[in-house]
């Protein structure tokens, strides 16, 4: 129980960014090193985020897997109209799992997943070219997902269970291009929130024709994370009735952990070779706008407008040794932004992830896992398009070039008994 | 076990320093992005006035000096080879400036508000300024903008003499930077030994007489050529500012240095001239409205006389129903003072004189008379003055008090006014002086800088931008600071965008233009005197 809190505590302090949006695709260190792909891949606990309707395949009593990462990402930002550039200087996030399952039966498992599948950390240097967007942000979200999986024919398996989300988010930004207080500070705003909870769901189903070929299918819902208890601070604004006072204020605002579907197969090529393909599907649709309201009657409506995105995975792994295995993987990963929204805050486009990874079994009942996403972003040229200055009806765009790269590496522990 | 334990952490830590750096295609922090041509900007070195210093909101204050144009500029000059760029700044951000600890100059001016969200206009920021003058800044120097100086002032000796500040021979700002009490701006500019230079100057050799209504004299009209004696509130004579011109110049490329001049703006491009309306007078004013029949009464007797006298242009009357024009003094008028007494003694006995006095030489404001932004709080206000003196003459209290109603029955005095006359002064002046900035330039390979060209577009209509359009109107055309005269830090970021296109069309240099949209335009605060 110890190790559960200290593994909460972990979560809610860590941080992440990569990734469309702000989905941190890092729930499994063996299913990451095989491009992340896993609705149809029974290798351990983890199948408890993959597919709930998994966990009555595995074969041991009682399976536990755990695990974390550290996600090393940067952005740069410049524009070549105006000289002007700027480069993250973000933590490394520290996105964690643990997966325990229990068969009850030979038909039906029971288990329990913490997982942070939502997150995202950039810091730019304050007062930026585009502080008046973001400055900095860190977002973070912790699911706790108990599961129950049952074999409902010989062939056909199901699971599903709720989800208890756990949300915070730090925002801060300038309030615009130019306000500042009479010493010349910039004015500013920052919200703050954290312990934010919620409900949704997973569902999953599994179909397994024969010893080689397993499909599988899983549905996870949407979660909206409302924020009403946070606090927003205002700070260097001037003296003046012609701009909001500086001090603390109560704000709402919601923020959208969109539903994601996924379909996929595998197949045993050999005893010892095993292929994977997924297909994700996220509703990022869902996400249109985000607008923070203040107790002080200021709205902030910010357009975001994303659009349904996919991704497409592949994986291998190969029993190369008794007690090695290693694994590789690729997928594309299409970004949800749409040109003309691409804010600072989330400076992602379409991406290229490269896995490799490998598990090590050290005793009969552990095994160490490890892996390595390498994320390869285009340049892209995008605008914010959606910005004003107060007062005017002329649309401020933030434009310039962004290039950025993310290197994840993890290390994970499965027990098997 | 063990090994594979470390072939995975050197895995790990090799991906991590390889995969974590993006690379722009072409990054522009390096070198070879933005070229500075056959221009050399290691050290930009910059002389003017107040517009070079970065004065606005009629102050010098240390974050409007971090948005002077100078240092903009030397911010775009970084990408091609520009050093570091040093400036006077001033202690504080309030911009008033102390002389042996004594406020000799005011604090900026900031916009204020009625505290329920309506802005009313300029007022001066509040709190004690801890810029001493007799505190020298002993930094090595970029930029040798002086508030106030005039093209003659640059060459003078004893300009930044402390000792000479109170009698007004000396500049405060210059004695906080001279390398002597006796030194001049133009040697110690010269000395800084810029590779690449801009010269701005000769503004206040127009502005003081246009600003000033005009009160003061043309020195092209006088044939005065004496720098020494050309006085405040004047126009420089033209061979004045030629000869002394030439002079700077010479000085600034002495050795070799490239560089930009830059040319003077009309007076009537700034809102310090075009704020104020000739017609101002609002009958939806119920104030205004309620006075207009007594006001009409009075002019009555006047206006026949004027027609008498053969001059119905002066008539005056008050519209119900639309503005009407100020009523101006305007001393190039024939004077019929006693023409008038004559006329109005069968009225007013032996104080006719008095009263005729001040019509003797008055007519209705036209479109062409340039109204002072200081003048517009004192537009229909009593003139105290004036009241006195036709108390004194023997009118009694409430008809001297009618009389004495500034731009109604007071006419707005010279000091006002800057009217087709003395505007075509500066105008001539004005264009003497471009002339010769465009010859010189010419003459020495420098680029030429059109900031008439450029402030008239600002004028006309407003230049537009990444997020609004800049133009010249008063307090929200974010163009020009609450002064009227000077620009804001967006202002400035335009001016340095209209020189930063000169330099690279005179040198082939690429340096970039700056987003004006992210340089502030008025400072909203209450905390005010």
């Amino acid at each position: 129980m110890n190790k559960l809190k200290v593994f909460v505590v972990l979560c809610l302090i860590s941080t992440f960014a990569y990734a469309g949006g702000y989905r941190v695709s890092t729930q499994s260190n063996k299913q990451l090193a095989m491009g992340h792909t896993g609705v149809a891949v029974v290798n351990s606990a983890d199948i408890l985020f993959f597919n709930p309707a998994g966990l009555v395949h595995l074969e041991n009593k009682l399976s536990v897997s755990a695990g974390g990462f550290g996600v090393f990402s940067d952005v740069k930002y410049q524009n070549e109209d105006f000289g002007t550039f700027a480069e993250t200087d973000s933590p490394a996030g520290t996105p964690v799992y643990l997966y325990a399952t229990y068969k009850i039966t030979e038909d039906f498992a029971a288990g329990i997943g913490v997982y942070t599948p939502y997150g995202s950390n950039v810091t730019w240097p304050t007062d930026w070219a585009g502080s008046h967007l973001v400055n900095e942000i860190e977002l973070s979200a912790i699911f706790i997902q108990p599961t129950l999986s049952y074999q409902l024919f010989d062939s056909v398996s199901i699971g599903g269970g709720p989800i208890l989300a756990i949300g915070g988010v730090e925002f801060n930004r300038n309030a615009s291009r130019t306000l500042t207080d009479e010493q010349g500070n910039r004015s500013n705003i920052a919200i703050e929130d954290s312990g934010v909870t919620a409900w949704g769901w997973s569902a999953g189903l599994m179909f397994t024709p024969s010893d080689k070929f397993t499909l599988g299918f899983n549905y996870r819902s949407l979660i909206d994370i409302e924020s009403e208890e946070g606090t927003a601070t205002f700070s260097n604004f001037p003296n003046s009735s012609l701009t909001p006072d500086n001090g603390t204020t109560g704000f709402t605002a919601t923020l959208p952990l969109p539903a994601e579907a996924t379909l996929g197969i595998s197949y045993k090529l050999s005893d010892k070779l095993l292929l994977a393909f997924d297909y994700n599907r996220a509703f990022w649709s869902e996400y249109n706008s985000l607008d923070i309201e203040f107790d002080n009657g200021i709205v902030s409506e910010n357009p975001r407008n994303y659009k349904d995105s996919s991704t497409y995975r592949f994986g291998a792994q190969y029993q190369a040794l008794d007690n090695l295995v290693v694994r590789a993987g690729y997928y594309f990963d299409e970004s949800p932004v749409r040109s003309g929204y691409f804010a600072p805050e989330t400076p992602r486009n379409d991406s290229n992830g490269y896995t490799f990874g490998l598990s090590y079994q050290i005793s009969p009942k552990f095994a160490i896992d490890a892996s390595v996403l390498y994320l390869r972003f285009k340049e892209i040229t995008e605008s914010y398009d959606f910005y004003f200055d107060t007062g005017s009806p002329v649309a401020a765009p933030f434009e310039g070039t962004y290039k950025s790269s993310a290197l994840i590496a993890g290390l994970g522990l499965t027990y098997n008994m | 076990m063990k090994n594979n334990l470390r072939y995975i952490a050197l895995l790990l830590a090799g991906v991590a320093i390889v995969g974590c750096e993006p690379e722009f295609d072409n990054p522009i922090e390096d070198a070879d992005t933005y070229t500075s041509g056959e221009a050399d900007f290691s050290k930009f070195v910059t002389v003017g006035n107040s517009l070079t210093a970065g004065f606005a909101d009629g102050a010098l204050y240390r974050s409007a000096q971090q948005n002077s144009f100078p240092a903009i500029i030397a911010g775009q000059m970084e990408l091609a080879g520009g050093g570091e760029f040093n400036q006077p700044l001033m202690d504080d951000n309030l911009g008033g400036l102390l002389l042996n600890g004594v406020q000799i100059l005011p604090n900026r001016f900031v916009l204020a508000s009625d505290g329920a969200g309506t802005p009313v206009g300029p007022a001066v920021l509040n709190g004690t300024p801890t810029t001493e003058t007799t505190e020298k800044v002993t930094i090595s120097l970029n930029n040798f903008g002086v508030p106030g100086a005039r093209v003659y002032h640059l060459p003078a000796p004893n300009y930044g003499d402390p000792a000479g500040v109170p009698a007004g021979t000396a500049n405060p700002y210059f004695a906080r930077f001279s390398s002597s009490n006796s030194a001049t701006v133009i040697a110690d500019a010269a000395a800084a030994n810029g590779t690449f230079f801009t010269l701005w100057i000769g503004n206040n050799d127009i502005l003081g007489y246009a600003t000033s209504g005009g009160v003061g004299v043309d020195n092209n009209e006088t044939m005065n050529v004496n720098p020494a004696t050309q006085g405040s509130n004047s126009i420089t004579n033209n061979n004045v500012f030629a000869g002394v011109y030439q002079q700077l110049v010479a000085a600034m490329t002495a050795n070799g240095a490239k560089g930009a001049l830059v040319n003077i703006p009309d007076v009537t491009s700034i809102p310090f001239f075009t704020t104020v309306p000739f017609a101002p007078l609002d009958p939806t004013d119920a104030t205004f409205a309620a006075q207009i029949p007594a006001l009409n009464a009075f002019y009555q007797d006047l206006n026949q006389a004027f027609v008498a006298f053969g001059f119905p242009e002066r008539q005056v009357s008050f519209s119900m129903t639309a503005a009407s024009p100020l009523v101006v003094r305007d001393e190039t008028l024939v004077d019929i003072t006693p023409q008038l007494t004559a006329a109005l003694t069968p009225s007013f006995g032996p104080a006719a004189g008095a009263i005729a006095e001040q019509f003797g030489q008055i007519r209705p404001a036209n479109s062409s008379d340039l109204i002072t932004f200081t003048s517009a709080p004192i537009i229909g206000q009593l003139n105290q003055d004036n009241l006195t003196r036709l108390v004194n003459a023997g009118i009694p209290q409430q008809q001297a008090a009618l009389l004495s109603a500034n731009g109604l029955t007071f006419a707005m005095q010279d000091q006002n006014v800057l009217t087709q006359d003395e505007q075509d002064r500066v105008t001539a002046a004005q264009q003497a002086y471009n002339n010769v900035i465009q010859q010189l330039a010419a003459d020495n390979g420098l680029a030429y800088v059109d900031a008439r060209a450029a402030l008239a577009d600002v004028a006309a209509g407003g230049v537009g931008y990444n997020g609004g359009v800049l133009t010249s109107t008063y307090a929200n055309g974010g163009a020009f600071s609450l002064d009227g005269v000077h620009p804001t830090g967006r202002g400035y970021a335009f001016t340095a965008n209209v020189i930063i296109d000169a330099i690279n069309a005179q040198y082939g240099s690429t340096l970039p233009r700056v987003d004006i949209g992210n340089y502030p335009s008025v400072q909203p605060s209450d905390d005010v005197q």
